[in-house]
């Protein structure tokens, strides 16, 4: 077995630096690499850039970095629901780079899988496709987007073990199993870590290669952006 | 003139039985609640589930379990969860049958605008663009008109387009239409609205063939 485990948070984010790519998983709040954002906001990094699928809100996940004005672009599909992220933009100093979700996605996944690009019918059309080659297959146009290249991805799974191993909750899986493997480090961050062995191989959404280091997150704050709920009869 | 419910109500009729239905965010979430319950019917939500339920009883929330407007939900038997490419590969692969979202503009000839306005707002595409270049069956829930009483059915969009060509059909709170060649089909009146309103709401070209019925709901 292949050993992927690191002791602290601090370990886990050796080697970040400042103008470096990062992806980071997660919808909304949900999945979100928590502890890494932390010790990122902590090291006090530059000028970085982001892919991620949010921004996070004001006070809470990619938000943070925000404040403290950390990053240098950001690579979303939405962001809504960020009054400073909106200002940083609005005022030049944030650059902003949208694209379609699903685009965001399969950029990813090109990079986990060894593909330099991809097709997608999304966005032709659109302002999303200036300058991009574009392409008819069979009657229908496409736009050939690339594959991301980041440094680091870090990730947030619901159990993880020794081997790096990861098995994802809920809709808390999300980006997070797409950007394993698409950095040259891939970091994950476990809710419970265990030793190799204990779970089912069947049940392993992504296996430990596409892993290079993984820790129990310190704390899950979990925070829920959109609490709804019907009443009890 | 309908309200927010009752263009939910009117889409909801569209679903049919044995369909994958993807609702976006605002009027399209409302049509869940119109199904009718003889029908097996679907839900999936972009960010990772097929299968939603109702929102979660009180105290019951799960901050692992949401839809794409980050709302609280639960799942159904028979529920299943997926990564983001995975969820788009349902979407861009066509194995979602309708989907309904809504819209700031749409034109005549199928186009849509419903993700950004210069200078004013920037929250993002979201699914938006994969939804609407990819499914074959899309429609479009929203007001005909906009808070300034301008028409929301237009010759050309205005605003930067989401998709070309893609819209075909549209549900608002005056009218049902289908997108033609030649331009808006009217089909049906919302009740209490007469054809000559919705002429003088619509600023695209507006297709009259015959008597107008009043929407059956």
């Amino acid at each position: 077995m292949i050993k992927k485990t690191v002791n602290t948070v601090q370990e886990a984010l050796d080697g970040v630096e400042d103008n470096m790519t990062f992806m980071l998983g997660g919808f909304g709040l949900s999945g979100i690499p928590e502890n890494a954002i932390a010790e990122l906001v902590k090291r006090n990094v530059k000028n970085v850039t982001c892919i991620s699928n949010n921004a996070g809100v004001d006070d809470f996940g990619l938000g943070l970095l925000l404040q403290k004005k950390q990053i240098k672009k950001m690579v979303s599909s939405y962001v809504g629901e960020n009054d400073e992220f909106e200002r940083q933009m609005l005022s030049g100093e944030l650059d902003v780079e949208l694209i379609p979700q699903g685009t965001l996605a399969e950029r990813c996944r090109a990079a986990q899988a060894g593909f330099p690009a991809i097709y997608t019918p999304a966005g032709y059309g659109t302002e999303v496709a200036e300058g991009k080659e574009t392409r008819e297959f069979d009657g229908k146009m496409y736009v050939l987007e690339h594959a991301f290249k980041a440094h680091f991805a870090f990730v947030k799974a619901w159990k993880g073990d020794e081997a790096g191993n990861l098995i994802f909750k809920g809709t808390a899986r999300n980006f997070n199993p797409v950007m394993c493997g698409a950095a040259k480090i891939t970091v994950a961050e476990v809710e419970e870590l265990v030793p190799a062995g204990e779970l089912d191989p069947n049940q392993i959404h992504i296996p430990g290669i596409f892993v290079q280091r993984i820790f129990k997150g310190e704390t899950f704050e979990k925070r829920i952006e959109q609490r709804t709920v019907r009443p009890k009869k | 003139m309908l309200d927010k419910n009752g263009i939910a109500k009117r889409i909801a009729k569209e679903v049919k039985d044995g369909f994958y239905v993807n609702l976006g965010i605002g009027i399209p979430t409302l049509v869940a609640n119109f199904v009718r319950d003889d029908i097996e019917v679907e839900f999936q939500s972009e960010n990772g589930v097929l299968g939603m339920g109702p929102f979660p009883f009180e105290g019951e929330e799960d901050a692992d379990i949401i839809n794409a407007g980050k709302q609280t939900i639960t799942t159904l038997p028979g529920a299943s969860f997926f990564d983001s490419a995975m969820s788009f590969s349902m979407i861009r692969g066509q194995h979602v049958h309708l989907t309904i979202l809504g819209a700031m503009e749409v034109a005549e000839n199928g186009d849509i605008a419903n993700w950004k306005i210069p200078g004013k707002m920037v929250k993002g595409m979201g699914g938006a663009m994969d939804l609407v270049a990819s499914a074959e069956n899309i429609i479009v829930a929203m007001m005909h008109t906009n808070r300034a009483g301008e028409s929301k059915l237009l010759k050309k969009c205005s605003l930067p387009l989401t998709g070309v060509g893609c819209v075909k059909k549209i549900v608002t709170n005056m009218a049902v239409l289908e997108v033609t060649d030649q331009g808006f089909k009217l089909l049906e009146r919302a009740p209490g609205v007469s054809v000559e309103d919705i002429k003088n709401a619509t600023e695209g070209t507006l297709i009259i063939n015959g008597d107008i019925p009043e929407m059956d709901i």
